[in-house]
């Protein structure tokens, strides 16, 4: 079947990309292209959410539902728009009558220099999409990956909090079963391809097709999210021949729980996989939350967070630590590994040419053995950690029955920390054996100091994080985090 | 003929209408003054309509700038190389210093910028050449390919070796009152301590952005988001070498401001016309997030230092106080910076016998320039750390020793520069906070919770702020305005202040509308431009209202003086029977009884509109320009005395805190605040100056981090790594209000008082709670040095550093008893 072109829908209109760079953004495809100037950019790297809109699409268990959620434009590459609604801020106000999300923002005198605002109408526009009513909890994980340097939040929050009362039907909810129909319609065309000035993007439906793509162009390079990849083009100014979109890839979109196992396609975004996550650990749950942002969280995978290799990102210490496995695929073959061999050396992997991440499979909770997690960053919400502690224990007749602790942030590669479990691995759980495990860490590691915090800092933070854990699980009632203290 | 609108279609009563039910209960009167009125562009931002200068409709075949950064903090530049810069896809143009046909230097005050490398760069990011492209891709790719060489030379990378070769910007001043140093001798206590205070990004959501236009007669028209226009106008024409009449500048609104766009707008804009001026063509120049944060200068760090002399009560009796600013590579405004460090080393103390020296250090960094406070925070923290150390010294509460030090009333009331506090309810804000804020009992229940816990403990502070209000430098306390009134009754307003949101545009509307007792939205608010306000100053100081609020009135006012006079000669009745009401005019005997129940039969009315057309068929003319400048103030560099400010802006905060003593992170939990607004011209806006102010304090004093490795080169150079607050560090429990009716005693707009920077400045109460929890480790008996920002490691440090000394404390017990 030969390739369609990207087709979308903007709002209700069908619109279809041609001749334009496969490297632009949506944020510059917007503004640029399209001149519609709502859209704003504030940083170009998914940090301040200025730039954020909305994207309905057929939600995966129901196609006749529409799942709505906002993301950052400027770290998206337009191809990954295709067979999706995109929804901007100019879409939102009929006539003259504002959205009652614009309104509540307008009655709660929420904009002061109304830059960041169009971001916040997105994103409150998303989240009343999903909540009717929505409380102080979930508006501020819907808007935390929105800066504004000028309200202070606190009439932002009320808005966002207020502004279902009394709303009226909106256009979208007017639209909706003729979104439904034309979102089903763009769903019959065949894989999307966009080519220009020697640059192509492709989007492969299967995995067939998209295993002999890379066969077939070996120095193509994989964009699932693009959350991580989308910088090196915005910030640091590259340019990428061959683009390989996952997010239509049937299979690389799938969870599948079996007795002992849950397995996430690699194009599975963090939104979609929490909540099976946290239903079997619940500080995974907690700690994906702090993963970046809302919009991050839409589009981010967990194929992108172990395939960037970052010895800073969040999931792979806690994957190592639950002695997770995943599958790697090249052509028809398909290979096995534990995702702690996958990272050989900082930003170097076992992923060899024309091979992708397929399946993650994360053993699902038994019983007596706990998942502590620690991310420690400089701000609480929507940072990059300095360092990640995950430690998977059990401990039986106050003995440690078995242990696996890793760390993001303390070396080159997501790892663990051997001496450290040694320290420990049967023998009684003690404060004097948790002091041992504390010595040990500094046989385990050697960290750097960076921008984020010193080589001081992370190993002085590891070792007390050792302790904490120690004096949570003697004491579960204990009041130990500052996170949860509201 | 032209004939006039049709105004009977216009229903003058329909249109009153209270902002909301809030308004209707405060009965206020009618025009616009008091009411919490939207922000002028509320609707057009929540729709996007709003436009920056970036969303401006773009000409056919405008360019785009970028420019090539040195990379390296200090050295003469041996060779440049530009040819692959030139051949490069999409370069038009390319420029250095040589090209620049007028000034090349474009200090603000001073001397020392140089618009493009003069032979020398003095700071990683500093702007070589520039480039004009066909998109602002190709622009900034181009720029990465020039090949320059350099001669590097030593650079001072710390105000530690500015100090020690005597490298400032411009020369150490003092200010002192009594024998300072006696002073301290004989005190019964002394102290001494230092503090490294971090700057601070702006991180205005939009960032620096110019678009020039080339007009004819070799002119240029300059669409900038700068807080200073004429300034933008000035240095233009300057570089051009034309004269100003010949540059327009036009600003319409900021996507945020905070100081960064006072002086250090106009390098992209001067850059912008240049290329535009070679070109022929638009050029439009907008730094991406991380060259704006790389080669814009930002809030000065500081490294103070104090030597203090108490008595028992924790009164201070004797204080020495040295504070080193941290300018960078030239002066910009940070002689005005450290000046007003200096004047606010007191915050709100009285500093009995006092010298307080201010360094102006050079550092081979990015020049550092005005936020919000402009120095006075970086001044007022030294004075802060100084009540926490006495109070541990002494074993007291630190709220006691900071109540005891409050400037008096009729005594102990002149500040250290000899400016008298009058009008000073310091004492009585504080007293009510601490009820309102149940300060003493929530002081005994922290202590019972940090008893119970081990990891996690709690801390509380209360901490006041006396901001003056004045630029301290006297010419610039100056404003001019422009109204029009058309003949539909509609009226254009213009201003030398420009909108960054803090409200300026919607507050001066109201002003205007309150004069002529129309509705607000009767009231066109307009782009801020060079040729309708000439030689403005910037809008900042807090004082854009005070300013150009007054400048607004008095072209109203006479406006309405001409409509008076003219009503009165033609309907024959005396002037005070011309009033002004509920968009109408009434004419006629009336008493104020018969206006309130709307009897206006006795009396003949129009419409607002209406009277606009008698007057204007009667050739009355309906514009006028206002003028504005701030009594009082004096201040003589020499002496270090005077009057600098017309007064002071007062009000302080609460802070709650919890940290955890393990990883050194926190949490703030609740923030009360009561702030003096004297006759709040607008309550809405106000307030969120104020929760927007504090909360942009606590990021400069937590999370937000700047870090220059040892080659000068800023690491926190974009959103990923320079943390401002975001939403879910906004404190839950978020309790703030106006001082209620409290009119400003001096004769200010409507007796408001500003409200610009002051908040920011609450947010000290965060470091102070963030210390009182670390020295709950060693049972408050010892200070903990904090410098700032307080990231969770400082805090971890901090934690750590107590607990260290607790323990040598218990050891040398032990021994002693063994
Ligand atoms: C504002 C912001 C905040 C962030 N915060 C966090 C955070 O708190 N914690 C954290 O861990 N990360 C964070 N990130 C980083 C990033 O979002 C995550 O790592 C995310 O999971 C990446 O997924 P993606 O699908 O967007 O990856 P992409 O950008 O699409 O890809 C990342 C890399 O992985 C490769 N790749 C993607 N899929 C596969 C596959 N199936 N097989 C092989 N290779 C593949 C790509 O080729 C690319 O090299 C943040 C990013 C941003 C922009
Ligand atoms: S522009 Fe800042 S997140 Fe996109
Ligand atoms: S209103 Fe200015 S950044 Fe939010």
């Amino acid at each position: 079947m030969p390739a369609s072109s990207i087709r979308f829908l903007l709002n209700n209109e069908i619109v279809t990309l041609d001749n334009i760079d496969p490297n632009i953004t949506l944020l510059q495809y917007l503004r640029e292209n399209r001149f519609d100037k709502g859209t704003k950019e504030g940083c170009a790297s998914g940090d301040c959410g200025a730039c954020t809109v909305v994207v309905a699409e057929l939600s995966l268990v129901n196609s006749s539902e529409l799942t709505y959620k906002s993301i950052n434009a400027c770290i998206t590459f337009a191809g990954s728009i295709h067979g999706k609604q995109l929804i901007t801020v100019e879409h939102l106000k009929q006539g003259a009558k504002l959205h009652h999300v614009q309104q509540s923002l307008v009655d709660n005198h929420a904009s002061q220099c109304g830059f960041c605002t169009p971001g916040f109408v997105m994103s409150s526009f998303a989240l009343h999409k999903k909540t009717h009513k929505p409380n102080r909890e979930e508006v501020v994980e819907a808007l935390a990956g929105n800066l504004c340097r000028c309200t202070g939040y606190r009439s932002i929050i009320d808005a966002a909090m207020e502004s279902s009362e009394n709303a009226e039907e909106d256009s979208f909810a007017q639209h909706y079963r003729q979104t439904v129909k034309q979102l089903n319609d763009l769903a019959q065309l065949p894989s999307a391809q966009l080519s220009c000035a020697g640059r192509d993007y492709f989007s492969p439906k299967s995995i067939d097709e998209l295993a002999q793509r890379l066969i077939d162009k070996p120095n193509s390079t994989l964009v699932a999210g693009g959350t991580d990849l989308a910088l090196s083009v915005t910030q640091n100014l590259a340019t990428i021949e061959r683009l390989v979109y996952l997010g239509n890839v049937v299979e690389l979109n799938n969870i599948v729980e079996t007795a002992d196992e849950v397995i996430i396609g690699s194009g599975v975004p963090y939104s979609q996989f929490t909540p099976v996550l946290e239903k079997n650990y619940p500080e995974l749950g907690e700690m994906i939350e702090r993963i970046g942002s809302m919009q991050v969280r839409n589009n981010g995978t967990l194929g992108g967070n172990i395939g960037n290799a970052s010895p800073i990102g969040d999931m792979p210490p806690a994957l190592i630590a639950l002695g997770a496995q995943m599958t790697l695929q090249c052509g028809d073959k398909v290979r096995k590994i534990a995702v702690e061999d996958y990272f050989t050396a900082y930003k170097q992997t076992l992923l060899e040419k024309s091979e992708f991440i397929k399946d993650i499979f994360i053993p699902k909770a038994q019983p007596g053995k706990i998942l502590k997690l620690y991310k420690i960053s400089k701000r609480l919400d929507d940072d990059i950690s300095a360092v990640l502690a995950a430690i998977f224990i059990e401990v039986e007749n106050n003995e440690v029955k078995t242990l696996r602790i890793s760390f993001g942030g303390m070396a080159g590669i997501p790892m663990r920390a051997k001496q450290c479990e040694a320290a420990l691995l049967a023998k009684p759980f003690t404060q004097e054996n948790i002091a041992a495990a504390q010595q040990a860490l500094t046989l385990d590691f050697k960290p750097m100091s960076d921008v984020r915090a010193s080589d001081s800092y992370r190993m002085k933070v590891a070792q007390n994080l050792l302790l904490k854990c120690y004096l949570e699980l003697q004491n579960r009632k204990i009041e130990t985090r500052v996170v949860n203290y509201a | 003929m032209r004939s006039l609108t049709k105004i009977n279609e216009i229903n003058p009563n329909s249109s009153i209408k209270p902002n909301n039910a809030k308004d209707e209960q405060n009965n206020l009167g009618l025009g616009g003054v008091g009411r919490s009125t939207k922000h002028e562009s509320a609707d057009k931002h929540v729709s996007g309509e709003a436009i920056y200068i970036d969303d401006r409709l773009e000409a056919v075949g405008q360019l785009h700038a970028a420019v090539g950064q040195s990379s390296v903090a200090h050295a003469n530049i041996k060779s440049i190389d530009l040819s692959a810069v030139k051949a490069a896809e999409g370069v038009v143009s390319v420029i250095t210093v040589e090209d620049v046909p007028g000034h090349t230097d474009i200090g603000a005050v001073f001397p020392g910028d140089p618009l493009l490398a003069l032979g020398k760069v003095e700071f990683v990011g500093q702007a070589i050449f520039a480039v004009a492209a066909t998109s602002h891709d190709l622009a900034r790719r181009a720029v990465q390919l020039a090949k320059i060489e350099y001669d590097e030379l030593p650079a001072v990378l710390t105000v530690k070796d500015a100090l020690a070769q005597n490298n400032f910007v411009r020369p150490p001043f003092t200010m002192s009152r009594g024998e300072s140093d006696q002073a301290i001798t004989n005190a019964e206590h002394q102290l001494k301590g230092d503090i490294k205070i971090g700057g601070q990004e702006h991180f205005y959501l939009e960032g620096q952005i110019s678009t020039a236009e080339p007009t004819e007669d070799g002119g240029m028209i300059v669409f900038t988001s700068s807080q200073h226009p004429s300034e933008v106008q000035k240095l233009v024409a300057e570089v051009l070498d034309i004269p100003f009449n010949k540059v327009v500048v036009d600003t319409r609104r900021m996507g945020g401001a905070f100081g960064g766009k006072e002086t250090q707008a106009a390098q992209w804009a001067c850059i912008a016309s240049l290329l535009a001026n070679i070109t022929k063509q638009a050029v439009k120049f907008k730094l991406s997030r991380s060259d704006d944060m790389c080669m814009t200068g930002k809030r000065h760090p500081f490294e103070n230092n104090y030597h203090v002399g108490f008595d028992s009560k924790g009164q201070i009796k004797g204080i020495n106080i040295t504070v080193n600013g941290n300018c960078g590579y030239s002066p910009d405004l940070s002689n005005a910076i450290v000046d007003r460090a200096m004047f606010h080393s007191d915050n709100a103390y009285f500093l009995d016998q006092s010298t307080v020296i201010g360094n102006r250090c050079k550092l081979n960094t990015v020049s550092h320039t005005a936020f919000r406070g402009f120095g006075g925070p970086q001044g007022m923290m030294t004075i802060e750390m100084v009540m926490d150390d006495i109070a541990r010294h002494l074993g007291k509460d630190p709220l006691e020793v900071r109540k005891i030090n409050l400037y008096g009333k009729g005594e102990r009331n002149v500040t250290h520069y000899d400016q008298k506090v009058e009008h000073n309810k310091l004492n009585e804000l504080i007293t009510k906070l601490e009820v309102s804020s149940n300060y003493q009992a929530r002081r005994l229940d922290i202590m019972e919770f940090n008893k119970q816990n081990s990891i996690l403990k709690k801390g509380l502070a209360l901490t006041p702020v006396k901001f003056g209000i004045s630029f301290t430098v006297q010419h610039l306390n100056q404003a001019g305005a422009l109204v029009h009134i058309y003949t539909d009754g509609t009226i254009h307003l213009n201003h030398g202040g420009t909108e960054m949101g803090q409200g300026l545009f919607t507050k001066v509307a109201q002003i205007v509308a309150e004069e002529f007792q129309v509705n607000v939205d009767t009231v066109g608010v307009s782009a801020t431009r060079t040729d309708k306000v000439p030689n403005t100053s910037p809008t900042a100081a807090s004082s854009g209202t005070d300013l150009n609020g007054k400048a607004a009135q008095a072209a109203a006012k006479t406006i309405k003086a001409r409509l008076i006079k003219y009503v009165s000669d033609k309907y024959n009745v005396s002037e005070e029977e011309v009033v002004f009401c509920n968009n109408q005019v009434f004419i006629g005997k009336q008493s104020d009884s018969q206006l309130n129940e709307g009897d206006i039969s006795a009396v003949q009315t129009f419409t607002f509109a209406e009277i606009v057309q008698q007057a204007y068929m009667d050739r009355i003319s309906l514009s006028s320009t206002g003028y504005y400048k701030t009594p009082k103030i004096h201040f003589d560099r020499v002496t270090g005395k005077g009057r600098p400010f017309f007064y002071y802006a007062t009000g302080a905060s609460v802070s709650e805190v919890l940290i955890d003593t393990l990883t050194g992170e926190y949490k703030l939990l609740r923030v009360d605040i009561l702030q003096d607004v004297g006759h709040s011209l607008n309550p809405a806006i106000d307030l969120g100056q104020i929760e927007g102010g504090f909360i942009q304090g606590m990021g400069w004093l937590t999370t937000e981090e700047l870090v220059w490795n040892e080659q000068g080169r800023l690491l926190s150079n974009n959103a990923a790594t320079y943390k401002i607050p975001a939403i879910s560090d906004a404190p839950v429990d978020f309790r703030v209000e106006l001082v209620p009716d409290d009119p400003n005693r001096e004769h200010t707009i409507y007796n408001s008082k500003a409200v610009g920077e002051p908040p920011l400045m609450l947010a000290m109460s965060v470091w102070s709670a963030l210390k009182d929890a670390i020295a709950s480790v060693g049972d408050y008996k010892t200070s903990p040095v904090l410098d700032t920002p307080a990231t969770p490691e400082r805090v971890l440090w901090a934690v750590e550093a107590i607990k260290s000394q607790a323990e040598n404390m218990s050891q040398k017990v032990e021994q002693a008893n063994q």
